[in-house]
Protein backbone atom coordinates (compact mmCIF):
# COMPACT_ATOMS: atom_id res chain seq x y z
CA UNK A 1 0.00 0.00 0.00
CA UNK A 2 0.99 3.13 -0.47
CA UNK A 3 1.54 6.56 1.31
CA UNK A 4 1.61 9.85 1.86
CA UNK A 5 2.74 12.14 4.80
CA UNK A 6 0.75 14.95 5.87
CA UNK A 7 3.57 17.44 5.24
CA UNK A 8 3.21 17.29 1.97
CA UNK A 9 -0.98 17.86 2.13
CA UNK A 10 -0.31 20.48 4.53
CA UNK A 11 2.34 22.07 1.41
CA UNK A 12 -0.01 21.38 -1.27
CA UNK A 13 -3.16 23.17 0.41
CA UNK A 14 -1.04 26.40 1.14
CA UNK A 15 0.39 26.62 -2.32
CA UNK A 16 -3.14 25.95 -3.66
CA UNK A 17 -5.19 28.72 -1.19
CA UNK A 18 -2.40 31.23 -2.66
CA UNK A 19 -2.43 30.38 -6.37
CA UNK A 20 -6.45 29.84 -6.14
CA UNK A 21 -6.51 33.69 -5.04
CA UNK A 22 -3.60 35.77 -7.32
CA UNK A 23 -4.40 33.68 -10.48
CA UNK A 24 -7.92 33.56 -12.13
CA UNK A 25 -8.35 30.72 -14.00
CA UNK A 26 -7.23 31.10 -17.92
CA UNK A 27 -10.66 29.95 -18.86
CA UNK A 28 -12.09 32.86 -16.88
CA UNK A 29 -9.94 35.39 -18.59
CA UNK A 30 -10.96 34.17 -22.02
CA UNK A 31 -14.40 34.30 -21.67
CA UNK A 32 -13.85 38.18 -20.04
CA UNK A 33 -12.43 38.78 -23.59
CA UNK A 34 -14.55 37.18 -25.85
CA UNK A 35 -17.65 38.84 -23.57
CA UNK A 36 -15.92 41.94 -24.51
CA UNK A 37 -16.06 41.69 -27.88
CA UNK A 38 -19.98 40.61 -27.56
CA UNK A 39 -21.21 43.25 -24.83
CA UNK A 40 -23.60 45.18 -26.40
CA UNK A 41 -23.20 48.26 -23.83
CA UNK A 42 -20.45 50.40 -23.70
CA UNK A 43 -20.10 50.62 -20.14
CA UNK A 44 -20.41 47.03 -19.64
CA UNK A 45 -16.97 46.63 -21.93
CA UNK A 46 -15.69 48.62 -19.92
CA UNK A 47 -16.24 47.01 -16.67
CA UNK A 48 -14.75 43.48 -18.47
CA UNK A 49 -11.60 45.83 -18.93
CA UNK A 50 -11.42 46.56 -15.47
CA UNK A 51 -11.55 43.24 -14.72
CA UNK A 52 -9.25 41.54 -17.33
CA UNK A 53 -6.72 44.48 -15.98
CA UNK A 54 -7.50 43.76 -12.14
CA UNK A 55 -6.90 39.58 -12.78
CA UNK A 56 -3.70 40.20 -14.26
CA UNK A 57 -2.21 42.93 -11.56
CA UNK A 58 -3.14 40.29 -9.31
CA UNK A 59 -1.32 37.61 -11.14
CA UNK A 60 1.74 39.65 -11.86
CA UNK A 61 2.27 41.33 -8.40
CA UNK A 62 1.01 38.54 -6.54
CA UNK A 63 -2.14 39.88 -4.28
CA UNK A 64 -5.31 38.55 -4.25
CA UNK A 65 -7.89 39.46 -7.55
CA UNK A 66 -10.48 40.13 -4.56
CA UNK A 67 -10.44 41.39 -1.22
CA UNK A 68 -13.11 38.55 -0.56
CA UNK A 69 -10.53 35.75 -0.03
CA UNK A 70 -13.53 33.65 1.01
CA UNK A 71 -14.55 30.64 3.16
CA UNK A 72 -12.19 27.86 1.89
CA UNK A 73 -14.36 25.14 0.29
CA UNK A 74 -11.77 22.09 -0.35
CA UNK A 75 -12.97 18.72 -2.57
CA UNK A 76 -10.69 15.71 -1.61
CA UNK A 77 -10.71 13.00 -3.33
CA UNK A 78 -8.41 10.23 -1.33
CA UNK A 79 -7.79 6.62 -3.32
CA UNK A 80 -9.08 3.65 -0.94
CA UNK A 81 -5.18 2.24 -1.42
CA UNK A 82 -3.36 5.02 -0.28
CA UNK A 83 -2.64 5.57 3.31
CA UNK A 84 -2.57 9.03 5.01
CA UNK A 85 0.30 8.95 7.60
CA UNK A 86 1.61 11.39 10.19
CA UNK A 87 -1.41 13.18 11.49
CA UNK A 88 -5.27 13.31 11.13
CA UNK A 89 -6.64 14.46 7.07
CA UNK A 90 -9.04 16.45 8.14
CA UNK A 91 -5.87 18.23 10.62
CA UNK A 92 -3.63 18.81 7.71
CA UNK A 93 -5.55 20.85 5.16
CA UNK A 94 -6.77 23.07 8.06
CA UNK A 95 -3.12 23.56 8.91
CA UNK A 96 -2.36 24.23 5.20
CA UNK A 97 -5.30 27.14 4.90
CA UNK A 98 -4.04 28.38 8.29
CA UNK A 99 -0.71 28.81 6.54
CA UNK A 100 -1.64 30.17 3.36
CA UNK A 101 -3.90 32.31 4.36
CA UNK A 102 -1.22 34.05 6.74
CA UNK A 103 1.53 33.87 4.19
CA UNK A 104 -0.48 34.18 1.58
CA UNK A 105 -1.69 38.16 3.11
CA UNK A 106 -5.54 36.47 2.28
CA UNK A 107 -8.13 38.44 4.44
CA UNK A 108 -9.93 36.32 7.87
CA UNK A 109 -13.26 36.05 7.00
CA UNK A 110 -14.66 33.05 9.11
CA UNK A 111 -16.31 33.27 12.33
CA UNK A 112 -16.57 30.62 15.01
CA UNK A 113 -20.04 30.95 15.43
CA UNK A 114 -22.95 32.00 13.43
CA UNK A 115 -24.50 33.63 16.27
CA UNK A 116 -21.20 35.12 18.14
CA UNK A 117 -19.73 36.14 15.06
CA UNK A 118 -15.65 36.15 16.67
CA UNK A 119 -13.46 35.50 13.95
CA UNK A 120 -11.33 32.89 14.19
CA UNK A 121 -8.01 34.45 13.22
CA UNK A 122 -6.61 32.35 10.63
CA UNK A 123 -9.57 31.57 8.04
CA UNK A 124 -10.46 28.10 9.35
CA UNK A 125 -11.71 25.67 9.65
CA UNK A 126 -12.46 25.05 5.73
CA UNK A 127 -15.51 23.44 4.93
CA UNK A 128 -14.09 19.91 3.38
CA UNK A 129 -16.01 17.08 0.92
CA UNK A 130 -14.85 13.98 0.76
CA UNK A 131 -15.03 11.33 -1.85
CA UNK A 132 -13.58 8.55 -1.36
CA UNK A 133 -12.33 6.93 -5.18
CA UNK A 134 -10.75 3.68 -6.75
CA UNK A 135 -6.51 3.52 -6.71
CA UNK A 136 -3.56 4.93 -4.39
CA UNK A 137 -3.76 8.87 -5.42
CA UNK A 138 -5.13 12.06 -3.53
CA UNK A 139 -6.68 15.01 -5.23
CA UNK A 140 -6.88 18.23 -3.95
CA UNK A 141 -8.76 21.38 -4.80
CA UNK A 142 -8.90 24.28 -3.07
CA UNK A 143 -12.66 26.85 -3.82
CA UNK A 144 -12.16 29.95 -1.91
CA UNK A 145 -16.17 31.35 -2.09
CA UNK A 146 -16.68 34.48 -1.49
CA UNK A 147 -20.29 35.59 0.26
CA UNK A 148 -21.39 38.42 -1.98
CA UNK A 149 -22.09 35.75 -4.50
CA UNK A 150 -22.80 33.15 -1.78
CA UNK A 151 -25.53 34.56 0.03
CA UNK A 152 -27.83 35.12 -3.52
CA UNK A 153 -27.29 30.92 -3.78
CA UNK A 154 -30.59 29.38 -3.58
CA UNK A 155 -32.33 26.26 -3.13
CA UNK A 156 -35.95 24.80 -3.69
CA UNK A 157 -37.23 21.48 -3.22
CA UNK A 158 -39.93 21.34 -6.31
CA UNK A 159 -42.74 18.65 -6.88
CA UNK A 160 -41.86 16.31 -10.17
CA UNK A 161 -44.74 18.41 -11.78
CA UNK A 162 -42.64 21.65 -12.21
CA UNK A 163 -41.06 19.54 -14.91
CA UNK A 164 -37.95 21.22 -16.84
CA UNK A 165 -39.21 24.54 -16.78
CA UNK A 166 -39.90 24.81 -13.29
CA UNK A 167 -36.56 24.15 -12.94
CA UNK A 168 -35.54 26.98 -15.87
CA UNK A 169 -37.40 29.56 -14.10
CA UNK A 170 -36.12 28.72 -10.57
CA UNK A 171 -32.43 29.47 -12.02
CA UNK A 172 -33.51 32.21 -13.86
CA UNK A 173 -35.57 33.92 -10.82
CA UNK A 174 -32.76 33.64 -9.06
CA UNK A 175 -30.11 35.06 -11.17
CA UNK A 176 -32.42 38.14 -11.52
CA UNK A 177 -33.13 38.55 -8.40
CA UNK A 178 -29.84 39.01 -7.29
CA UNK A 179 -28.97 41.45 -9.70
CA UNK A 180 -25.53 43.30 -9.24
CA UNK A 181 -24.84 41.76 -5.78
CA UNK A 182 -23.03 38.74 -6.88
CA UNK A 183 -20.50 41.24 -9.19
CA UNK A 184 -21.38 39.67 -12.69
CA UNK A 185 -20.64 38.55 -15.13
CA UNK A 186 -21.50 35.61 -12.95
CA UNK A 187 -21.38 31.67 -13.46
CA UNK A 188 -23.94 29.52 -12.74
CA UNK A 189 -24.00 26.14 -10.81
CA UNK A 190 -27.12 24.13 -11.28
CA UNK A 191 -27.81 21.21 -9.40
CA UNK A 192 -30.67 18.97 -10.08
CA UNK A 193 -31.51 15.98 -8.62
CA UNK A 194 -30.73 13.70 -4.93
CA UNK A 195 -31.68 14.72 -1.80
CA UNK A 196 -31.46 18.70 -0.54
CA UNK A 197 -27.68 18.66 0.35
CA UNK A 198 -26.83 16.77 -3.07
CA UNK A 199 -28.47 18.95 -5.15
CA UNK A 200 -26.59 21.78 -3.15
CA UNK A 201 -23.34 19.96 -3.86
CA UNK A 202 -24.21 19.44 -7.27
CA UNK A 203 -24.17 22.86 -7.47
CA UNK A 204 -21.12 24.04 -6.38
CA UNK A 205 -19.41 21.12 -7.63
CA UNK A 206 -20.55 22.51 -11.37
CA UNK A 207 -19.03 25.14 -10.70
CA UNK A 208 -15.69 23.94 -10.83
CA UNK A 209 -15.95 22.98 -14.51
CA UNK A 210 -14.03 24.82 -16.34
CA UNK A 211 -15.84 28.00 -18.50
CA UNK A 212 -16.82 26.84 -21.49
CA UNK A 213 -16.91 23.12 -21.12
CA UNK A 214 -20.34 21.62 -21.65
CA UNK A 215 -21.69 19.39 -20.20
CA UNK A 216 -20.81 15.58 -21.59
CA UNK A 217 -24.84 14.45 -22.64
CA UNK A 218 -25.91 16.82 -25.37
CA UNK A 219 -29.50 17.23 -23.67
CA UNK A 220 -28.10 18.86 -20.76
CA UNK A 221 -25.71 20.52 -22.47
CA UNK A 222 -29.16 22.10 -23.94
CA UNK A 223 -30.08 23.22 -21.25
CA UNK A 224 -27.08 24.59 -20.69
CA UNK A 225 -27.13 26.94 -23.75
CA UNK A 226 -31.12 27.67 -23.16
CA UNK A 227 -30.59 29.16 -20.01
CA UNK A 228 -27.49 30.59 -20.21
CA UNK A 229 -29.72 32.76 -23.38
CA UNK A 230 -32.70 33.31 -20.81
CA UNK A 231 -30.16 35.15 -18.56
CA UNK A 232 -28.57 37.44 -20.66
CA UNK A 233 -31.65 38.26 -21.89
CA UNK A 234 -32.42 39.74 -18.49
CA UNK A 235 -30.46 42.77 -19.05
CA UNK A 236 -28.39 42.90 -15.79
CA UNK A 237 -25.29 43.00 -17.63
CA UNK A 238 -21.55 43.01 -15.66
CA UNK A 239 -21.87 44.46 -12.56
CA UNK A 240 -25.26 45.02 -12.82
CA UNK A 241 -24.79 48.78 -14.52
CA UNK A 242 -27.09 47.16 -17.80
CA UNK A 243 -25.70 44.74 -20.65
CA UNK A 244 -26.00 41.65 -22.61
CA UNK A 245 -23.62 39.87 -20.74
CA UNK A 246 -24.66 38.68 -17.05
CA UNK A 247 -23.58 35.10 -17.16
CA UNK A 248 -20.38 33.25 -18.67
CA UNK A 249 -21.73 30.14 -18.74
CA UNK A 250 -24.31 27.73 -16.75
CA UNK A 251 -22.98 24.86 -16.06
CA UNK A 252 -25.48 21.84 -14.60
CA UNK A 253 -25.07 18.52 -12.92
CA UNK A 254 -27.58 16.17 -12.67
CA UNK A 255 -28.18 13.13 -10.40
CA UNK A 256 -31.34 10.24 -9.97
CA UNK A 257 -34.11 11.46 -7.18
CA UNK A 258 -36.76 9.95 -5.24
CA UNK A 259 -39.85 9.57 -7.48
CA UNK A 260 -41.41 12.20 -5.45
CA UNK A 261 -38.50 14.57 -5.61
CA UNK A 262 -37.48 17.49 -7.75
CA UNK A 263 -34.31 18.86 -5.71
CA UNK A 264 -32.64 22.16 -7.75
CA UNK A 265 -30.45 24.05 -6.50
CA UNK A 266 -28.55 27.15 -7.86
CA UNK A 267 -25.01 28.44 -6.44
CA UNK A 268 -23.76 31.39 -8.05
CA UNK A 269 -20.27 31.96 -8.58
CA UNK A 270 -19.12 35.66 -9.29
CA UNK A 271 -16.48 36.95 -12.15
CA UNK A 272 -14.28 35.55 -9.22
CA UNK A 273 -14.71 31.76 -9.24
CA UNK A 274 -11.54 30.36 -8.03
CA UNK A 275 -10.28 27.17 -8.21
CA UNK A 276 -7.14 25.36 -8.29
CA UNK A 277 -6.38 21.61 -8.16
CA UNK A 278 -3.38 19.26 -7.81
CA UNK A 279 -2.60 15.67 -7.67
CA UNK A 280 -0.47 14.02 -5.28
CA UNK A 281 0.67 10.71 -5.89
CA UNK A 282 1.89 8.03 -2.68
CA UNK A 283 4.91 6.80 -2.15
CA UNK A 284 5.92 2.93 -1.65
CA UNK A 285 5.25 2.35 2.16
CA UNK B 1 -17.13 56.55 -22.53
CA UNK B 2 -18.69 59.41 -21.26
CA UNK B 3 -17.42 62.74 -19.46
CA UNK B 4 -16.01 61.88 -16.32
CA UNK B 5 -16.58 63.84 -13.48
CA UNK B 6 -14.00 64.36 -10.10
CA UNK B 7 -14.93 64.82 -7.05
CA UNK B 8 -12.78 66.11 -3.95
CA UNK B 9 -14.13 65.18 -0.59
CA UNK B 10 -15.65 66.54 1.82
CA UNK B 11 -19.22 65.67 -0.44
CA UNK B 12 -21.48 68.78 0.16
CA UNK B 13 -24.87 69.13 -0.35
CA UNK B 14 -24.11 71.07 -3.42
CA UNK B 15 -22.39 68.61 -4.68
CA UNK B 16 -24.58 65.90 -4.10
CA UNK B 17 -26.91 68.16 -6.49
CA UNK B 18 -25.19 67.60 -9.11
CA UNK B 19 -24.46 63.93 -9.25
CA UNK B 20 -26.89 61.79 -11.76
CA UNK B 21 -27.26 57.96 -11.86
CA UNK B 22 -25.00 57.11 -14.47
CA UNK B 23 -22.22 59.93 -13.79
CA UNK B 24 -18.86 58.67 -13.99
CA UNK B 25 -16.94 60.39 -11.23
CA UNK B 26 -13.09 59.76 -10.11
CA UNK B 27 -13.09 60.63 -6.22
CA UNK B 28 -10.47 62.51 -4.41
CA UNK B 29 -9.79 63.22 -0.88
CA UNK B 30 -10.68 61.19 2.42
CA UNK B 31 -13.81 58.69 2.61
CA UNK B 32 -13.86 56.23 5.45
CA UNK B 33 -14.51 52.43 5.47
CA UNK B 34 -16.88 50.53 7.29
CA UNK B 35 -19.18 47.08 7.36
CA UNK B 36 -21.41 45.27 8.72
CA UNK B 37 -19.99 44.69 12.08
CA UNK B 38 -18.46 48.31 12.10
CA UNK B 39 -22.24 49.57 11.54
CA UNK B 40 -23.53 47.56 14.28
CA UNK B 41 -21.11 49.20 16.59
CA UNK B 42 -21.48 53.00 15.30
CA UNK B 43 -25.68 52.41 15.62
CA UNK B 44 -25.65 50.82 19.15
CA UNK B 45 -23.09 53.78 20.22
CA UNK B 46 -25.43 56.21 19.01
CA UNK B 47 -28.44 54.39 21.08
CA UNK B 48 -26.30 54.70 23.92
CA UNK B 49 -26.01 58.58 23.31
CA UNK B 50 -21.77 58.18 22.46
CA UNK B 51 -20.67 59.61 19.65
CA UNK B 52 -19.47 58.19 16.65
CA UNK B 53 -15.69 57.63 15.57
CA UNK B 54 -15.61 59.88 13.16
CA UNK B 55 -18.51 62.91 12.16
CA UNK B 56 -20.25 61.45 9.36
CA UNK B 57 -21.49 64.84 7.97
CA UNK B 58 -20.68 65.46 4.37
CA UNK B 59 -18.17 61.97 4.20
CA UNK B 60 -18.18 59.29 2.13
CA UNK B 61 -18.30 55.26 3.42
CA UNK B 62 -16.80 53.17 1.60
CA UNK B 63 -18.12 49.57 2.51
CA UNK B 64 -14.66 47.47 2.19
CA UNK B 65 -13.13 45.04 4.47
CA UNK B 66 -9.69 44.65 2.86
CA UNK B 67 -7.02 42.14 2.76
CA UNK B 68 -4.04 42.60 4.73
CA UNK B 69 -1.05 44.62 3.81
CA UNK B 70 1.81 43.12 2.35
CA UNK B 71 5.08 45.08 3.08
CA UNK B 72 5.45 47.87 1.41
CA UNK B 73 1.56 48.28 0.40
CA UNK B 74 -0.88 51.16 1.95
CA UNK B 75 -3.62 48.58 1.66
CA UNK B 76 -4.18 44.92 0.48
CA UNK B 77 -6.77 44.22 -1.57
CA UNK B 78 -9.69 46.89 -1.60
CA UNK B 79 -12.87 46.34 -3.46
CA UNK B 80 -16.63 46.95 -2.50
CA UNK B 81 -18.63 44.56 -0.76
CA UNK B 82 -22.37 43.87 -0.91
CA UNK B 83 -24.43 47.06 0.39
CA UNK B 84 -27.52 45.37 0.31
CA UNK B 85 -26.24 44.11 4.12
CA UNK B 86 -25.81 47.66 5.70
CA UNK B 87 -29.28 48.76 4.40
CA UNK B 88 -30.77 48.47 8.13
CA UNK B 89 -27.79 51.07 9.27
CA UNK B 90 -27.70 53.70 6.60
CA UNK B 91 -30.84 55.56 6.83
CA UNK B 92 -29.52 56.68 10.58
CA UNK B 93 -26.01 57.58 9.12
CA UNK B 94 -27.50 59.52 6.13
CA UNK B 95 -29.95 61.48 9.14
CA UNK B 96 -27.14 62.75 10.66
CA UNK B 97 -25.44 63.85 7.49
CA UNK B 98 -23.67 61.13 5.49
CA UNK B 99 -23.79 62.22 2.13
CA UNK B 100 -22.00 59.67 0.08
CA UNK B 101 -21.59 55.78 0.00
CA UNK B 102 -19.62 53.41 -1.84
CA UNK B 103 -20.43 49.34 -2.23
CA UNK B 104 -21.93 47.22 -4.84
CA UNK B 105 -25.41 45.13 -5.41
CA UNK B 106 -29.34 47.27 -4.74
CA UNK B 107 -30.62 49.02 -1.63
CA UNK B 108 -33.54 48.90 -0.09
CA UNK B 109 -36.82 51.42 -0.65
CA UNK B 110 -35.97 52.91 2.93
CA UNK B 111 -32.39 53.80 2.44
CA UNK B 112 -33.38 55.67 -1.06
CA UNK B 113 -36.18 57.37 0.85
CA UNK B 114 -33.52 58.61 3.44
CA UNK B 115 -30.88 59.22 0.52
CA UNK B 116 -33.90 61.43 -1.34
CA UNK B 117 -34.88 62.83 2.31
CA UNK B 118 -31.18 64.00 3.59
CA UNK B 119 -29.79 64.41 0.01
CA UNK B 120 -26.85 61.75 -1.22
CA UNK B 121 -25.91 59.86 -3.76
CA UNK B 122 -25.04 55.81 -3.46
CA UNK B 123 -21.80 55.27 -5.85
CA UNK B 124 -20.64 51.49 -7.04
CA UNK B 125 -17.38 50.45 -7.63
CA UNK B 126 -16.29 47.52 -9.68
CA UNK B 127 -17.05 44.80 -6.73
CA UNK B 128 -14.18 42.16 -7.65
CA UNK B 129 -11.83 44.57 -8.89
CA UNK B 130 -9.96 44.65 -5.40
CA UNK B 131 -6.37 44.74 -6.70
CA UNK B 132 -6.96 47.34 -9.11
CA UNK B 133 -9.09 49.51 -7.03
CA UNK B 134 -6.33 49.26 -4.36
CA UNK B 135 -4.14 51.27 -6.55
CA UNK B 136 -6.23 54.48 -6.14
CA UNK B 137 -5.65 54.49 -2.09
CA UNK B 138 -2.67 56.14 -1.32
CA UNK B 139 -2.93 56.18 2.75
CA UNK B 140 -5.21 54.67 5.47
CA UNK B 141 -5.15 54.35 9.40
CA UNK B 142 -7.00 52.48 11.40
CA UNK B 143 -9.35 54.74 13.38
CA UNK B 144 -11.47 52.77 15.37
CA UNK B 145 -12.30 49.33 16.34
CA UNK B 146 -9.38 47.53 15.51
CA UNK B 147 -10.58 44.68 16.77
CA UNK B 148 -12.52 44.12 14.44
CA UNK B 149 -9.23 42.93 11.97
CA UNK B 150 -10.33 43.74 8.55
CA UNK B 151 -13.74 45.18 9.58
CA UNK B 152 -12.33 48.13 11.54
CA UNK B 153 -12.88 51.78 10.68
CA UNK B 154 -9.86 52.94 8.30
CA UNK B 155 -9.65 56.64 7.27
CA UNK B 156 -8.53 56.45 3.74
CA UNK B 157 -7.38 58.95 1.15
CA UNK B 158 -7.81 58.41 -2.18
CA UNK B 159 -7.15 59.66 -5.62
CA UNK B 160 -8.90 59.17 -8.77
CA UNK B 161 -11.06 56.32 -6.85
CA UNK B 162 -13.12 54.84 -9.52
CA UNK B 163 -17.04 55.10 -8.93
CA UNK B 164 -20.45 55.15 -11.17
CA UNK B 165 -23.36 57.16 -9.44
CA UNK B 166 -25.35 54.01 -8.97
CA UNK B 167 -28.09 55.92 -6.96
CA UNK B 168 -28.94 59.65 -6.99
CA UNK B 169 -30.71 62.00 -4.76
CA UNK B 170 -33.30 62.01 -6.32
CA UNK B 171 -33.44 58.27 -6.64
CA UNK B 172 -32.87 57.50 -10.05
CA UNK B 173 -31.25 54.14 -10.00
CA UNK B 174 -28.41 52.61 -12.73
CA UNK B 175 -29.33 49.21 -11.25
CA UNK B 176 -32.77 49.69 -13.14
CA UNK B 177 -32.57 51.91 -16.14
CA UNK B 178 -29.35 49.71 -17.03
CA UNK B 179 -31.66 46.58 -16.35
CA UNK B 180 -34.38 47.69 -18.14
CA UNK B 181 -32.45 49.32 -21.22
CA UNK B 182 -31.07 45.71 -22.11
CA UNK B 183 -33.64 43.90 -21.30
CA UNK B 184 -35.18 41.38 -23.48
CA UNK B 185 -37.09 38.95 -21.07
S1 LIG C 1 -18.85 38.25 -5.05
FE1 LIG C 1 -16.86 37.43 -5.69
S2 LIG C 1 -15.84 39.06 -6.84
FE2 LIG C 1 -17.55 39.95 -5.68
S3 LIG C 1 -16.63 40.69 -3.79
FE3 LIG C 1 -17.42 38.64 -3.39
S4 LIG C 1 -15.72 37.23 -3.81
FE4 LIG C 1 -15.21 39.20 -4.72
Amino acid sequence: MKEIHVDRIVEALEQLCLEANYDLGEDIMASFRRARESEASPLGKEVLDRLIENAQVAHDERVPMCQDTGMTVVFVEVGQDLHVVGGALTDALNEGVRRGYEKGYLRKSVVKDPFDRVNTGDNTPAVIHYNIVAGDRIRLVVAPKGAGSENMSALKMGKPSDGLEGVLQFVVDTVDKAGGNPCPPIIVGVGVGGTMEKAALLAKKALLRPVGEHHPEERLAKIEAELLERINKLGIGPQGFGGTTTALAVNLEVYPTHIAGMPMAVNIGCHSTRHKGVTLEGREA
Amino acid sequence: MAEIKRIETPLTHEMVAGLKAGDNVLINGVVYTARDAAHKKMVEALSRGEALPFDVKDQIIYFVGPTPAKPGQVIGSAGPTTSGRMDAYSPTLLALGLTGMIGKGLRSAEVIEAMKKHGAVYFGAIGGAGALIAKCIVAAEVIAYPELGPEAVRRLIVKDFPAMVIIDSEGNNLYETGKAQYRRA
